[in-house]
Parts: structure tokens; C-alpha cells; sequence
């Protein structure tokens, strides 16, 4: 190795040698061959020596272990997208029908959106949200701006309090979304947590969530799952909302809403932002962050919204100026196609009743498997309180399974789940659900 | 208690205790109450109705909050839009018009729509890394389908949100994998350039680029800049038709800056948002990518297709990086991964289907090929327009050639701030302060109007 200034080639040498010495995994030849002392990199070297695979994401990992399986008693759990009574995607009629006129519509044009999105889908997706007759969105206190779903908006969100807000540590539930801590990360926020579930009882650890959040820093932003909290389904209830409220303005905790199944968990839009409004109700301020995957379907399109709701028309205003500062160096401005959806949706009487029924449909499917499940458990006298299967709202239910049960009912019975108990009820039918109550039954009465 | 959380809700932010202090106080109030009832059924608490008249904080945690400047190449189309003057002309738009100055969507991808709508397709979640038949239609475009490198897989390509989007993901693993490392970027360059590597935290320098001189390339002031940075650094090019100034090296300068960048062991980074758009033939607008990547170098590539799609709003493009091997690939493609989970998970599914489904159709990439010439084209002839009528109009003798030798949708007029300004003020012309215009905004029936806004400008203003 001949000494020289540690250029930046230099440097990736070094990465190069401190991995391949410290690395306890074999090494393909070609690494091995890129010799360190070698002076410049020639044709076969590569600057990019150093960058390792990442780790294959978990839950893609078991629809790819799924998809392996030639067993026709498979069953597919971990998926997070709403499947029909036939296993099948669902687009809603109501959003084809939305598609339709837009594409047939010849005065339409595919100019850039402005950088903080559609104007009409920003509106309509607070009034959404908020409600339609909210006094914060009459007060314009409300900057609205199109996002890439909710990702994208809880991105956005968070790059925006890094960069402006006075408190850089934001509490997230335990558990909560696997993507929640790597997007606050990456955003400039440093992440907590806060007890969230309780395994005993697999509902809400109440009480340690008021501690934690009882015992955080003045001002620090809370993350709240608005309703059919991920992965668990287990929400609190409106007197705890209340409480919880309380517990937040009282100690001047910001709260950061991730609203991803407005609609989709209770079947009611109204009852589901329940918890958004009673924040916003009594004057103070709060960040929503709003997705259109689930409710309406619109997974691929990327559609979703962030909502700050400020203290004054002024701050919002100054507030809204400077999310565009984020967002023009991420993307320049969002996606037109997904939110033209939304906004034709929403703006159109009988399409927004259509949607709405449609929805609900939705919902209530995934409300009787939770009821199927729970009574095909009943009927064979599977040890143990089920009644959580019932209890809990959305799409996920936390069933209490251990990894090894899991893995049991894997191996088997060919039902893919992830390690940590989470079943997707979207990924049963009234055809399915025998076969997994068998697999539960099964697990719980075999494996300990 | 009550009484004490009434009185901080009325209270004004100059009260002799500030809002914090006065917060601390109450919550202290509450805590041995609090701390009782915790260990006790909460519903039943009595302190709860005495804290049921907490408010929401007065102040806004906002407030300290300035106003950001607007963008200042949106900034100009609002203001066009404001101006009433019947002669008016929007020339700071980076959009294509018709010759009638209408936005145009392409005819392949009306078709291509409407295809999609007919097959009923679903609208599931993309993979994070995109759409797979856009991701390989993309890079077949870019290096040419039968590039032995697209065989040997030693490409890894991401979709991406348009043009910005790829150029974001790419300084993300910049900032990740080559900490330090920093880009240089030509002087001028496209707005936006600085602020996502701003953004990204990726440290950047400029390099000599446009001569005002010569209205045209400093190109040894390039290469010297190019030589004088750190090696290891990339090297942000633009791989046809310049923005802002329109001008592009020639093959031959393109074969000496891609010597000094192999010496240097740079690594080239090439931003491509107009293949096709600018000559009219997508092979020679991708020439001086492949002569680079011929060479057996690795670089970076950041595709879009706002401009010769039309799909400005779709917000398609990709990130590709050509590495030494497969292996290389595959692992920074699956970084390139783990960083756009945490920005928005997966692309949009529309705009990527529209790509594939009109480069992946031999009828209607034919057909797309023709309607890129005819935009194309038509910028071509509103050159010469102008060019033809600055003669005409302009005694002086001064050289407008670099009018016909620049490329693409924008051309560096050479005016200064106060000229520019002239040309909003007194003829309603809208462009950038730095003297860019959009050709793709200006129609042959303007450009005798255009050339007398310039004339003017040029000569009569300081």
C-alpha cells in the first residue's frame, strides 16, 4: 500500500480493506482480485467496492418465500394491500370511472404541477380530514400540500420540523410501521419511542403510554397512528384520545398524525378522523400526514397529502413557503395523475357517495373476517383469549403467535406471515379461513 | 389549578412569566396528582376535569418562521400570468408549446393511455426499485439495447421522479457511500442542481463552463477546473442540450474532457433530460453518454422524460449507475433501494406504464420518434426565425450565430440582469434573470417582436 494524500480514492480503499479484514463472510473472487496496492483503480476495479447489499426487506421476504410455495393450501398474509373475496386486487369502480374521464377528457394537460401539487385535491383532502366545516380550514390556518402518500408526506413532514422546529426528537409507538424510524432518520429527527402494546392483554399499554409521553421533553413532536394503528390494530378509545390530548397540549408535545386508513378501518370517514379533529378542536397545532392507498385503492399512484394546521393564516402561509423549499430539491412537484383522481372523486356528489359505499364494503369485509376468524376459533376450542381478533381494527391483526408458532404454522400449514405474529385480515376469505383457524388451533396446542 | 391554566390562556406572549415557564409551573402542579391517579382506574380521577380546561398553546411553534423567496424560475410564469399586455410572451416556461403556444401532449402517449385503460390494470404497489419493464426500456434507450453492458446486467437502474427525483437518489448514496467525495457542477447550471446536493448534504464546486466572451464554451477553463479537484470526485455534466446556456461541447471536446476525467479518476455524472428533444435523434443525444461509458467507465446517469414524452406532470425519470460488474451493481442498486424507501417507498405507477408501453411498442416508438423530431424541429426553426430577424433588425454588426450553434429548448442570450429586466418591463417578455429564454415557448409568428425586445435591450440598456 504506498502512501499517499488520502484522496477520496484513497479512502475508498481503505473502506475496501477495513471490510475485507474485519468481513467474517467469503468473499467472491472478483473483490479479492481488486488488489489494494494495485495504484489506480483500473477497468476491473470498482469505485463502488465498498457499498454493501443491503438486507432484503422483511415483509417483501415473505411474499417472495410465499410465492416459492407450490402447496395450493398456501396462504398469503403479510401482503398490506386489500385483496376480494377472491384473493384478487381490487381497483374501486369509482376510481376507474374517475380514470375514464380524465383520459378521455381531450382539454386536459400534462404541465407541471405547482410545487406544493394539485390546488383542488389539496382543498378537498383537508376538508377530508379535517371536516368540511372545520374553523381551522375556514380560519386558513391550514397548509395543505400534495405528497407522495404517506411516506412521502411523513418525509416532508419531518424534513420541515428538522429544519424549522425548535425540538428534534420525535416519539414513535412500540411497534409501530417498520418505515416510521428509517423516515424520521433520514429526515434530520433523532427517534424515541413510547410503549404502545401490551402482549399480556395484546390491547393498549395505556399507562405506560402516558408515562412515556408524560416523562418527554416540552415540545417534543409525538407520532400518532389516526386510527388502526399499524401493526398491531389495537387504538385507543375516545375517552383515551381525550386523555391523551390532554396529556399532549398540556405539556406542549406536537402532534404528527399518520392517517393511512381514513375510512378503511371503522367504515365511517368521519369516525376514523375522530382523533385528528379533537386535536385540531381545541385551537392548537398538529401535522397530518394522509394517504389514498388503502381508502381509495390507489397504492401505485403515490397519492397522499401533508396538512399542517397552524395558529394563524400567517404562519400557514410562511410555513407552506417553506415546505416548497423541501420538496422543489426531493422531486420539483408531485405526481398529477393519482391526485386528479382523488380531487374528481371528492368533488362530484354522487362519486363521492359511490366511493364512499365502496369503502365500506371494504371494511366491512375485513370486519367479518375478524368475526369468522374469532368464531372459527371459538368452534374448535382453541386454548386462549381470541377476543382480541375482534377487538382490534384495520387491516392487521396482532395474533400473539410466537416466531416459533409462526414458523410452524409456515411450514406446516403454508401460511405466510411475518415472524412478529402480524396477520393481514385483507389476505383472508370465507373459503380460507377454516384452514388457518386449523394452523392457529394447531400452533397453540403443539408448539409452546 | 383551574384558575392558573384560565389565566395562561388569556394571557398575552409579553406576560411577565414566559409561555414555557408558565407551562413548566402548571405541569408541575398537576404531577403529584398525577403520579396518585396513575397507579388507580383513570376514568374515575377527579384531576382529569380539573386538567379538561387545558388549552392548546396560544403562541404558534411556528412563529420565528420567515417567508421563503419564491422559486425563481416558477416565479416568472406568475408573473406572466399577472401581465395583461396583448404582446406578451412567456419565455421562462421549460415546457414545450405549439406553434399557437398551447401545451402539447404527445400523440403516442394519448394512445398509450388509453391502452392502459383498456386493459384494466391494477394499481397494486410498484416494487421500490419501479416498474421492471420501465426500468429496462430505460436503460436500453440510454446505452442502446445491445450495449454489452446491459447484457453483462453491470447496470443498475432505479425509476425515479423525473429528472430531480434520480438526481436526489444518486446524491443520497453520494452523501452515503462517498462521504467527502464532492460534484462539480458547470458554471452556470440548471437552479435546481445546487439545491439538491444542498439538500442531500453533498459538498460541490463549480467548473468553468460558459464564456461570455465568446458567448460559448470556456472549455479550457472546464478542463482546468476538471484537472484541479480532488481525485475521486464526480463530475456533473449535462449529456445534451445545456441548460441554461444551450451549449454543448463537441465530440471531440467530449473525447478530451473524458481523458481528464480517467486521469483524475473521476466519476462521471451525467444529468440527460433531453434525449432526443435536442437533435431530434435519441442515438445522437445519448453519443456522448455511450462514448464515456464505452470506455469502460463507470458512471451515473440521471434520465427524465418531462420533455420528450411531454410527461412534465407524471414526474418519470431514472437513476442509472453502470458499474465494473454485475455483483457491484446488484448491491448498489439494492442501496439506491434503501434509500427511496424512506423518501416515499415506490415511484408512481403511471408514468413509468405510459414509457414502457411507448418505447416497449415498435409502432408507437416509431411514432413518438416522429413527433420528437417535429418538437424538435420546430425549436429548430424558431431559431433561425430569430436569428434571421436579429440580422434584419440589428445594424450594429454584432454576431448572433451563437443563436444557430446553441441547442435545445433554451438559449443564453448574453443580456445582463438590467437587460433582462428591460425586456419584462418594456416589451412583456418573461425570462430568467440570467438571460435565458425558452425557445420552446416563442412561436415564428413572435419572433420579429422577440428580436426587436433583444436589439433594444442589448444595445440601449446597461
Amino acid at each position: 500500500m504506498h502512501s499517499v494524500i488520502a484522496s477520496p480514492a484513497d479512502r475508498r480503499l481503505s473502506a475496501l480493506i477495513r471490510h475485507l479484514e474485519g468481513s467474517s463472510n467469503a468473499m467472491d473472487s472478483d473483490t479479492i482480485t481488486a488488489s489494494p496496492a494495485s495504484g489506480f483503480p483500473g477497468a476491473r476495479n470498482s469505485v463502488f467496492e465498498h457499498v454493501v447489499r443491503g438486507p432484503e426487506d422483511p415483509i417483501l421476504g415473505v411474499t417472495v418465500a410465499y410465492n416459492k410455495d407450490s402447496s395450493p393450501l398456501k396462504l398469503n398474509l403479510g401482503v398490506g394491500a386489500y385483496r376480494t373475496e377472491e384473493g384478487k386486487p381490487l381497483v374501486l369502480n369509482v376510481v376507474r370511472r374517475a380514470e375514464q374521464m380524465l383520459v378521455n377528457d381531450s382539454s386536459r394537460v400534462k404541465e407541471y404541477l405547482p410545487i406544493v401539487g394539485l390546488a383542488d385535491f389539496n382543498k378537498l383532502s383537508a376538508k377530508l380530514i379535517l371536516g368540511a366545516d372545520s374553523p381551522a380550514i375556514q380560519d386558513n390556518r391550514v397548509t395543505t400540500v400534495q405528497c407522495l402518500s404517506g411516506t412521502g408526506s411523513l418525509r416532508v413532514g419531518g424534513e420541515f420540523l428538522a429544519r424549522h422546529y425548535h425540538q428534534r426528537t420525535i416519539y414513535i409507538p412500540l411497534p409501530t410501521w417498520g418505515n416510521h424510524p428509517k423516515v424520521f432518520t433520514l429526515a434530520g429527527l433523532s427517534v424515541k419511542t413510547y410503549r404502545y402494546y401490551d402482549p399480556v392483554t395484546r390491547g393498549l399499554n395505556f399507562q405506560g403510554l402516558l408515562e412515556d409521553l408524560g416523562s418527554a421533553p416540552s415540545g417534543a413532536i409525538v407520532l400518532l397512528h389516526a386510527c388502526a394503528h399499524n401493526p398491531t390494530g389495537v387504538d385507543p378509545t375516545p375517552q383515551q384520545w381525550e386523555q391523551i390530548r390532554q396529556l399532549m397540549r398540556s405539556k406542549a408535545l406536537l402532534p404528527f398524525f399518520d392517517s393511512a386508513y381514513q375510512g378503511f378501518a371503522s367504515g365511517n370517514l368521519d369516525a376514523d378522523a375522530h382523533s385528528i379533529r379533537l386535536f385540531v378542536a381545541d385551537g392548537g397545532e398538529c401535522i397530518v400526514a394522509q394517504s389514498y392507498a388503502k381508502n381509495m385503492g390507489l397504492y401505485g399512484e403515490r397519492v397522499g397529502a401533508l396538512s399542517i394546521v397552524c395558529k394563524s393564516a400567517d404562519v400557514a402561509s410562511r410555513v407552506e413557503s417553506q415546505l416548497k423549499l423541501v420538496i422543489r430539491p426531493m422531486y420539483s412537484n408531485p405526481p398529477i395523475h393519482g391526485a386528479s383522481i382523488v380531487a374528481t372523486i371528492l368533488k362530484d356528489k354522487n362519486m363521492f357517495q359511490e366511493w364512499t359505499i365502496e369503502l365500506k364494503a371494504m371494511a366491512d369485509r375485513i370486519i367479518n373476517m375478524r368475526q369468522q376468524l374469532f368464531d372459527a376459533l371459538s368452534t374448535r376450542g382453541t386454548p386462549g383469549d381470541w377476543s382480541h381478533i375482534i377487538k382490534q381494527i384495520g387491516m392487521f391483526t396482532f395474533t400473539g403467535l410466537n416466531s416459533e408458532q409462526v414458523a410452524f404454522m409456515t411450514k406446516e400449514y403454508h401460511i405466510y406471515m411475518t415472524s412478529d405474529g402480524r396477520i393481514s385480515m385483507a389476505g383472508l376469505s370465507s373459503r380460507t379461513v377454516p384452514h388457518l383457524a386449523d394452523a392457529i388451533h394447531a400452533a397453540v396446542t403443539r408448539v409452546v | 389549578m383551574a384558575s392558573a391554566m384560565l389565566s395562561l390562556a388569556s394571557a398575552s406572549p409579553s406576560a411577565s412569566l414566559s409561555l414555557q415557564e408558565n407551562l413548566k409551573i402548571s405541569w408541575k402542579r398537576g404531577t403529584s396528582s398525577r403520579i396518585n391517579f396513575l397507579g388507580s382506574d383513570f376514568s374515575k380521577t377527579k384531576s382529569f376535569t380539573r386538567t379538561s380546561m387545558t388549552v392548546a398553546v396560544k403562541v404558534s411553534r411556528f412563529n420565528d418562521i420567515t417567508m421563503a423567496p419564491p422559486d425563481p424560475i416558477l416565479g416568472v410564469s406568475e408573473a406572466f400570468k399577472a401581465d395583461t399586455h396583448e404582446m406578451k410572451l412567456n419565455l421562462g416556461v421549460g415546457a414545450y408549446r405549439t406553434e399557437d403556444l398551447q401545451p402539447y401532449v404527445l400523440n403516442v402517449v394519448k394512445k398509450a393511455e388509453n391502452l392502459m385503460l383498456e386493459r384494466e390494470e391494477n394499481k397494486e404497489y410498484l416494487p421500490i426499485e419501479g416498474l421492471a419493464a420501465f426500468n429496462k426500456v430505460t436503460a436500453e434507450l440510454m446505452f442502446g439495447a445491445d450495449n454489452a453492458l446491459i447484457q453483462q446486467q453491470r447496470v443498475a437502474t432505479v425509476q425515479g421522479l423525473s429528472g430531480t427525483g434520480s438526481l436526489r437518489l444518486a446524491a443520497a448514496l453520494m452523501e452515503r457511500y462517498f462521504s467527502g467525495a464532492k460534484v462539480l457542477i458547470s458554471s452556470p447550471t440548471w437552479g435546481n442542481h445546487k439545491n439538491i446536493f444542498n439538500d442531500a448534504r453533498v459538498p460541490w464546486s463549480e467548473y468553468r463552463y460558459y464564456d461570455p466572451k465568446t458567448v460559448g464554451l470556456d472549455f479550457d477553463g472546464m478542463i482546468s477546473d476538471i484537472k484541479a479537484a480532488p481525485d475521486g470526485s464526480f463530475v456533473l455534466l449535462h449529456g445534451c442540450a445545456h441548460n441554461p446556456t444551450g451549449i454543448d461541447p463537441t465530440p471531440e471536446q467530449w473525447e478530451k474532457i473524458a481523458d481528464v476525467i480517467q486521469e483524475k479518476n473521476h466519476i462521471p455524472f451525467f444529468d440527460v433530460a433531453y434525449q432526443g428533444f435536442a437533435s431530434g435523434s435519441l442515438d445522437e443525444d445519448a453519443s456522448s453518454v455511450r462514448l464515456f461509458a464505452a470506455r469502460g467507465m463507470e458512471l451515473l446517469v440521471a434520465q427524465s422524460y418531462s420533455k420528450n414524452l411531454g410527461l412534465y406532470a407524471e414526474r418519470i425519470g431514472a437513476i442509472n449507475i453502470v458499474c465494473a460488474s454485475s455483483d457491484a451493481a446488484a448491491r448498489v442498486k439494492s442501496q439506491l433501494k434503501r434509500l427511496a424507501r424512506p423518501m416515499y417507498s415506490n415511484p408512481p405507477i403511471h408514468g413509468a406504464r405510459i414509457v414502457s408501453n411507448v418505447v416497449g411498442n415498435p409502432e408507437l416508438f416509431n411514432e413518438w420518434k416522429e413527433e420528437m423530431e417535429m418538437m424538435a424541429g420546430r425549436i429548430k426553426s424558431v431559431r433561425q426565425k430569430l436569428y434571421d430577424s436579429l440580422c434584419a433588425k440589428d445594424k450594429s454588426g454584432k454576431d448572433w450565430s451563437f443563436i444557430l450553434k446553441q441547442i435545445g429548448m433554451f438559449s443564453f442570450t448574453g443580456l445582463n440582469i438590467t437587460q433582462s429586466e428591460n425586456m419584462t418591463n418594456k416589451w412583456h417578455v418573461y425570462m430568467t434573470k440570467d438571460g435565458r429564454i425558452s425557445l420552446a415557448g416563442l412561436s415564428s409568428a413572435k419572433c420579429e417582436y422577440l428580436a426587436d425586445a433583444i436589439v433594444d435591450s442589448y444595445h440601449n440598456v446597461k
